[in-house]
């Protein structure tokens, strides 16, 4: 016999789990007694949305799933946004909730919410335990289900009189869930069909999503994009699956994408689709979207394929296994390259007249977008997992920070979720401690979950924190100023806190940031300092993330 | 357009893309879930947040325990089915869907009325319930209850018949189906 809650900490650790993230409560006491001896490193975050944060940021640096623990009542409800944050970029993470008394259930009793009826639409699947016995067999469907398929939050909510139970635990060896069986074998007939149409193309684009980060599938992509010489793009989760430097990467696409990706996508003839979803902030006009081109859907998620756009050959599986297939199959059709040529001569010619581009300053002053490549010369090309919060700092580090691996940027693309920088940025460095982990947030976002710096601190995460400060929320005052008027309306933040304080408050060191000119050496002496560093840059308060799609604009009609 | 495998030219003209079709008539999707708690909620929460509308939905116990049947209808004019069936199967407690065949498929729904029926008009309601093949299964001074059993548009058509008597209150199952011949649904 055994504590169900001692039989929680043998399932994680057969689950491979070494470190969890959570807050502690009344409804979960058990739980954190028995992690006194799991030998299980618990990071204490400073709030829950800190931890299911700093859990997916874990979870989206190490490939494993994130775990986080929470409490009854407030507690599960402080997940909320984390939980919806994993089920939209399909992070597998699991979380364990406290529950108050079975038989308080449904009295209202302190601390008590309907945690399973909040987080129903927000998670890929949730158990409530109904009785001990249970627990272990639970814990195991749930890793299953979160790392298994298309990725996911899986949530387990156990009320408190259940996990103090005794229980006769046996080690689990199988999970078997009879509606539970995803797909990863690709169609054998689908993916000859889309090699062939592939082959006879003129002018294709492969087009890759957060899918291929999940399904580790980089280099089969790479394989496929380098031996046929595909124009390739990526949406803003896939940034890294081909990198930067090959020459057949156009740049993200979408509405900050460049115009060379968006143009492509316009006037393209096939376009292959790799474990993306053709989110509107991808296809902008969706009836003006990629009108000339026919679609190869390659997803795990059945439910994806023709969801917004219409699959003409749709491939549902394991994008690992599929495009190892299409490339062979690809080669044995041995193309002609020269079919391409023209293609080529376009694209380039976008590349040439449409490069990234911004106005520089004369003085001292630092443009945010400069700031991005400095900091990517500071850390040595981009070698580190760079997080970043949400708005026009993500903006422009996707576009103007060149990724040469996947699981190198961790950012919240579908929620946009302000305030994931900094826990997931934490995350990453606990999960890879070998590799440097630096956030770079806004003003704005930093302060919206700035309370885990005293985690960071505390836990000795030498996480190091950019703030790209123009005093503004960036991106509410861009579009403020582009299609209201200017007429700004609580865009502006001042000048407050001061962070260097403020870091120096939390234990952390703070660093100031002013000029250009030093600006490269700057940030490489603050990135060396040792432990959690903030490093507030002060950049040119009101400039613009451009190239910009309009909201419910075409490609083609990309302006700045 | 050739074998997939072959070199024999494909011309991209011919692929065609066949999803999200809108069918314009009435579904059936019988859905086989596990027996646990919230399952019924799910597949609610499912069609709220994805904008899909129920026309009728009845749940009930199958011949195996642990499984639960529910059956409902919705439009097809309004709704891309496969995107519904889709969605439905990634409930990790759904087993199985099936899009029922109308021609394949036996469909029936129960229906009480309480009609209005004194002196004049009770002999009317009656007759009128003979031709349906209906019960009365309460009479009351001023009205009866009357049941019903039959295919939805039965059960439609006879709603109609007696409306001018005076129709009361009306409580219907929603339908449940089941498909011809040896095969399970």
């Amino acid at each position: 016999m055994m504590r169900a809650v001692d039989a929680i900490m043998e399932c994680l650790k057969a689950e491979g789990v070494d470190v969890v993230f959570g807050y502690p409560g009344g409804a979960n006491l058990p739980t954190y007694d028995a992690f006194v001896d799991a030998g299980i490193h618990h990071i204490l975050v400073r709030h829950e949305a800190g931890g299911g944060h700093a859990a997916e940021g874990y979870a989206k640096a190490t490939g494993r799933v994130g775990v986080v623990f929470a409490t009854s009542g407030p507690g599960a409800t402080n997940i909320v946004t984390p939980l919806t944050d994993a089920m939209m970029d399909s992070v597998p993470l699991v979380a364990f909730t406290g529950q108050v008394r079975t038989e308080l259930l449904g009295t209202d009793g302190f601390q008590e919410a309907d945690t399973f009826g909040i987080t129903m639409p927000i998670v890929k699947h949730s158990f409530v335990i109904q009785h001990p016995a249970e627990i272990p067999r639970v814990v195991h469907e749930a890793f299953h289900i979160a790392r298994t398929g298309r990725p996911g939050p899986v949530l387990v909510d156990i009320p408190q009189d259940l996990s103090r139970a005794e229980i006769d635990y046996q080690p689990v060896e199988d999970v078997h869930l009879p509606g539970y069986q995803p797909t990863v074998d690709g169609n054998s007939k689908q993916i000859r069909l889309a090699a062939k149409a592939l082959a006879n193309a003129r002018r294709p684009v492969v087009y890759a999503g957060g899918g291929v980060v999940s399904a580790e599938a980089s280099e089969e992509l790479t394989e496929l994009v380098l031996t046929g010489n595909l124009p390739t793009t990526t949406t803003l989760m896939g940034l890294g699956t081909l990198s930067a430097e090959h020459k057949q990467w156009l740049g993200m696409l979408g509405m900050h994408g460049t115009r060379t990706a968006n143009y492509a996508m316009d006037e393209a003839d096939l376009i292959v689709a790799v474990g993306a979803r053709f989110d509107d902030r991808i296809t902008g006009k969706l009836s003006e979207f990629a009108p000339r081109a026919k679609f190869i859907h390659i997803d795990i998620d059945p439910a994806e394929i023709s969801k917004n756009v219409p699959a003409h050959i749709p491939i549902v599986g394991d994008a690992k296994r599929i495009l190892a297939r299409l490339v062979q199959e690809y080669r044995a059709l041995d193309p002609d390259a020269a079919r391409l040529a023209g293609w080529w001569e376009r694209i380039d010619h976008w590349r040439a007249q449409y490069p990234l581009r911004y106005d520089d300053t004369a003085d001292t002053e630092i443009k945010p977008q400069y700031l991005v490549q400095a900091l990517y010369e500071a850390t040595n090309r981009g070698d580190c997992i760079l997080s970043s919060d949400v708005g026009q700092h993500q903006m422009w580090a996707a576009q103007f920070f060149g990724f040469s691996k996947p699981r190198r940027w961790i950012n919240s693309g579908g929620l946009g979720t302000m305030g994931f920088g900094l826990p997931a940025a934490i995350g990453a460095a606990v999960g890879c401690p070998d590799v440097p982990s630096v956030l770079l947030t806004g003003d704005g976002s930093f302060q919206m979950n700035i309370q885990e710096l005293g985690t960071a601190r505390q836990f000795d995460v030498p996480v190091k924190c950019v703030i790209m400060d123009n005093g503004y929320l960036g991106m509410v005052r861009q579009w403020q100023e582009l299609f209201w008027d200017r007429r700004y309306s609580n865009v502006d933040m001042g000048s407050y806190p001061d962070w260097v304080k403020l870091a120096e408050a939390y234990g952390a060191t703070g660093v100031l940031l002013t000029d250009k000119t030093t600006l490269v050496d700057d940030l490489r002496t603050a990135l060396a300092t040792p432990g959690p560093v903030v490093i507030d840059v002060k950049v040119t308060r009101e400039e613009n993330t451009y190239p910009m799609i309009a909201p419910g604009a075409a490609a083609r009609e990309m302006v700045g | 357009m050739g074998e997939p495998g072959t070199k024999e030219i494909l011309s991209l003209e011919e692929l065609e893309a066949s999803a999200g079709v809108r069918t314009g008539r009435k579904h059936i999707l019988s859905i086989l879930v596990e027996n646990k708690p919230g399952v019924l909620t799910r597949i609610a929460g499912l069609f709220a947040r994805r904008g899909f509308n129920i026309d009728t939905l009845a749940v009930g116990p199958t011949d195996d325990p642990t499984l639960s049947r529910i059956t409902l209808t919705l439009d097809g004019a309004m709704h891309p089915i496969d995107q519904v069936t889709k969605q439905l199967h990634k409930l990790v407690n759904v087993i199985k869907i099936r899009d029922l065949e109308p021609t394949e498929t036996v469909a029936r729904e129960l229906a009480l009325f309480k009609i209005s029926a004194d002196g004049s008009s009770r002999a009317e309601v009656m007759q009128m319930v003979d031709i349906f093949r209906g019960r009365i299964i309460d009479v009351a001074k001023r009205s009866v209850i009357v049941e019903v059993t039959g295919s939805w548009e039965k059960i439609e058509a006879f709603e109609r018949m007696v409306r001018p008597f005076g129709l009361i209150e009306m409580a219907r199952t929603g339908e449940i189906a089941i498909s011809r011949g040896r095969g399970e649904t």
